[in-house]
């Protein structure tokens, strides 16, 4: 048997297949990742339409307009408070806000730690490439020390964010780290976040060749991926201040796992408001009930 | 032996069997990244000599694998582009 071409993927009923291919770049990450989020949405078990897919902006702010789903691409950085208002009118929705590690950690950092001290209903994907790619490879908040970008022509010097220390700190319920060769690992996390009341957080480390593999002699995608093969390891209890990302250090490992799983109270501003529930209203008519 | 290789055998190693997988591919989307060429765990596929339209030469099965594929869909999952899959070819699987 050798090869048969086909016109249309068994997963195009989730895309809007009429646009693809898609602008990113050969060898994105955002692709697989993107892959892994309409598998889970699949497997959920939840019916499609009670998703939602919110981003901001950026090259991963462009994943909604790629989902065959309810999906919204906000203004920059705003994409979990848009979502935030999603979640707390409609309930019964499963939100998701899947952007870039620029649009929701440095233009919308402020956002993400109080929608994580909050505790609100939300699964944020961050898809962190080291840079802002779309606009041509600047430093970004979680570019790694020594790493060269077009604004730190001599390596970068300074210190990036820890994204899962920085959740886990400000108070998400779920925390994991995976990257774009990590699929089936992180397709569960995503499915294990979907089943979680509270703010989840799941990194996806992603290759950028263009925008970051370029200037720090990464030939191509493939390689930054073998990258992640060779270094990449899973450790779930790991202690969350040992997550740092170093490139320089080529002995340093790239620690992923799911690291964070707990519970805690979901936001509810209504709740001081509401009297208290069960005894005063329902009392009488359950006696009622029994007397009868 | 690789590292991280194991010799132990599954205690239902006998009764398994090794489903056979056909490779699809949509050659309009590919962007010749390679991934699911050289993370292909059975090395089933191969880059085309001939190129889509837009000049990227697409994965194909090379010579010799025709039945090599076990289905993993690992290149499905793994393509940036959605431009591969595979299907499991019914009563085509073998046992090891």
């Amino acid at each position: 048997m050798t090869t048969l071409m086909a016109e249309r993927h068994p997963s195009d009923p989730l895309f809007r297949a009429d646009r693809l291919p898609h602008i990113w770049c050969p060898g994105c990450g955002i692709g697989p990742a993107m892959h892994a989020y309409a598998q889970a949405l699949v497997e959920s078990g939840i019916p499609l339409d009670r998703h939602v897919c919110v981003s901001g902006i950026g090259c991963s702010g462009r994943v909604p307009g790629y989902l065959n789903i309810d999906s919204y691409h906000t203004t920059h950085g705003r994409a979990i408070p848009f979502a935030m208002a999603v979640a707390l009118v409609r309930p019964q929705l499963e939100v998701a806000v899947f952007s870039g590690d620029g649009d929701l950690f440095a233009i919308g950092g402020n956002h993400f730690i109080h929608a994580a001290r909050r505790n609100v209903d939300l699964n944020v994907i961050c898809i962190n490439n080291f840079n802002y790619g779309m606009t041509g490879g600047q430093v970004g908040p979680t570019t790694p020390m020594g790493a060269r970008a077009t604004t730190a022509p001599y390596g970068n010097y300074e210190q990036p964010f820890s994204l899962p220390y920085l959740a886990a700190a400000t108070g998400a319920v779920f925390v994991a780290r995976w990257t774009s060769l990590h699929l089936r690992q992180l397709k569960q996390a995503i499915l294990r976040a979907m089943k979680k009341r509270g703010l989840t957080f799941i990194e996806v480390l992603a290759p950028c060749p263009v925008g970051f593999g370029r200037p720090n002699e990464i030939g191509d995608a493939m390689e930054e991926m073998m990258l992640y093969r060779e270094r990449c390891v899973v450790d779930h209890g790991a202690p969350l201040a040992a997550l740092d990302i170093d490139l320089r250090q080529r002995d340093h490992p790239i620690v992923l796992g799911n690291f964070v799983d707990i519970e805690r109270p979901v936001f509810d501003p209504l709740a001081m408001r509401r009297p208290a529930p069960e005894v005063e209203d329902h009392a009488p008519l359950a006696r009622k009930e029994q007397e009868g | 032996m690789l590292r991280g290789q194991s010799t132990r055998v599954p205690l239902d190693w006998k009764a398994a069997v090794l489903p056979q997988g056909q490779v699809y591919v949509i050659p309009s989307r590919c962007k010749e990244c390679r991934f699911c060429i050289d993370f292909c765990p059975r090395d089933v596929l191969t880059l085309s000599t001939e190129t889509n339209v837009r000049g990227y030469r697409y994965p194909v099965v090379a010579t010799g694998k025709d039945v090599a594929c076990v289905h993993c869909e690992f290149c499905s999952l793994v393509c940036p582009e959605y431009a591969i899959y595979t299907v499991e070819v019914a009563g085509a699987g073998v046992t090891p």
